[in-house]
């Protein structure tokens, strides 16, 4: 049974689009049938971090219009047999997207994949509530931050109340916490939140911690999914938040700060 | 870090605990107020506008609470009236 996942956070900027590409780059790679769906219609960006924008002919709101068909939409990713994406659309009307339209767009996407990632864009207007609104699991991404953490916490009471599993009283949305942008070494310093306490603030299960990392910038620069970086720090946190995903125990990492040599912590920069 | 820092006192003023005790109170308030209907600012208003047609009372003078204990609800209606 094809599986709806939405990646939220409430505030924008966390990395929702980034958590998006990586954890559908990843459940392709497992060999996993996957789609994204950008919902952030006027603000598409999906597709410049999939690396795909020169490739996007008709998106998500021609689909829903009966414009064109979801097949002539799907944009099959270059690197991954297994991948595809469907891009919002840049129309200014906010009104662009139905619940039943979309209701019909991911009914659809459910016969063809295993799984169907909702990419949310911010805020909880209609847009994110629509992503939110069909999904079996959301994957909430939340920076150690004080504004992330609260508005990650009113994105819960939504997922809670305001989806179709809330409303025809069926099992809810399997919730995730996503800790992003995460520096051990200000942790330590006690100055930033930590992974335990943004745990307890939000009391639901950790999918996964990603180090604030460099690799993060340089994988949007080139339109590549940080998660296929597998020498980097950000792109092996990614890589077992998927295994998580699908089950697997895998120990959390980056959790600490790097031990630096004397010398370093002497001269080092920051 | 650099040369000054390394020989300054490491401990400094706790930030994240402090972020910490702030989210855990506002979150534990915003959570009280989800679990309330959204239609109680709307009663509320219309309250207003039907004792106002008698009595002269400002906008914050009808207070609509809405208590849970076990199977059923309470409205509670507090309506302050002005001094005569």
């Amino acid at each position: 049974m094809a599986k709806i996942l939405v990646v939220t956070s409430g505030k924008g900027g966390v990395g929702k689009t980034t958590t998006s590409a990586a954890i559908g780059t990843g459940l392709a790679l497992r060999g996993h049938k996957t789609v994204i769906v950008d919902f952030d219609v006027g603000l598409r960006n999906l597709d410049l971090i999939m690396g795909c924008e020169r490739r996007v002919v008709y998106d998500f709101v021609n689909v829903v219009n009966g414009e064109a068909t979801l097949s002539q939409a799907l944009i099959k990713d270059k690197r991954l047999e297994n991948l595809y994406v469907l891009a919002a659309s840049q129309t200014r009307d906010k009104d662009a997207l139905t619940q039943e339209g979309v209701g019909k767009v991911l009914n659809e996407l459910k016969e063809n994949f295993e799984y169907v990632i909702c990419d949310s864009p911010a805020g909880i207007e209609k847009g994110a509530s629509l992503a939110m609104y069909f999904a079996d699991e959301a994957i909430v991404v939340t920076n150690p931050e004080v504004s992330s953490v609260r508005d990650s916490d009113r994105m819960l009471g939504l997922l809670a109340s305001k989806s179709l599993r809330s409303v025809n009283g069926s099992d809810p949305i399997k919730e995730h916490l996503l800790l992003t942008r995460y520096n051990p070494e200000r942790v330590s310093k006690g100055e930033m939140l930590g992974v335990d306490d943004v745990t307890d603030i939000l009391a639901i299960k950790l999918l996964g911690v990603i180090p604030e990392s460099q690799a993060v910038l340089k994988a949007s620069n080139q339109g590549v999914p940080v998660i296929l970086d597998d020498q980097s720090d950000a792109g092996q946190a990614y890589s077992d938040a998927v295994d998580r995903l699908l089950g697997k125990e895998v120990s959390h990492r980056f959790l600490e700060e790097k031990k630096k040599g004397f010398f370093e912590r002497l001269f080092g920069g920051n | 870090m650099n040369i000054f820092d390394f020989f300054r006192d490491r401990k400094k003023s706790n930030t994240a605990s402090v972020a910490k005790e702030r989210l855990q109170i506002i979150v534990a308030h915003e959570r009280g107020q989800r679990s309330t209907p959204d239609y109680l600012p709307a009663l509320q208003k219309e309250l207003v506008e039907v004792i106002r047609k008698y009595v002269n009372i400002g906008n914050d003078d009808v207070q609509v609470a809405l208590e849970n204990q076990g199977s059923c609800s309470i409205l509670e209606l507090n309506i302050t009236l002005p001094d005569r």
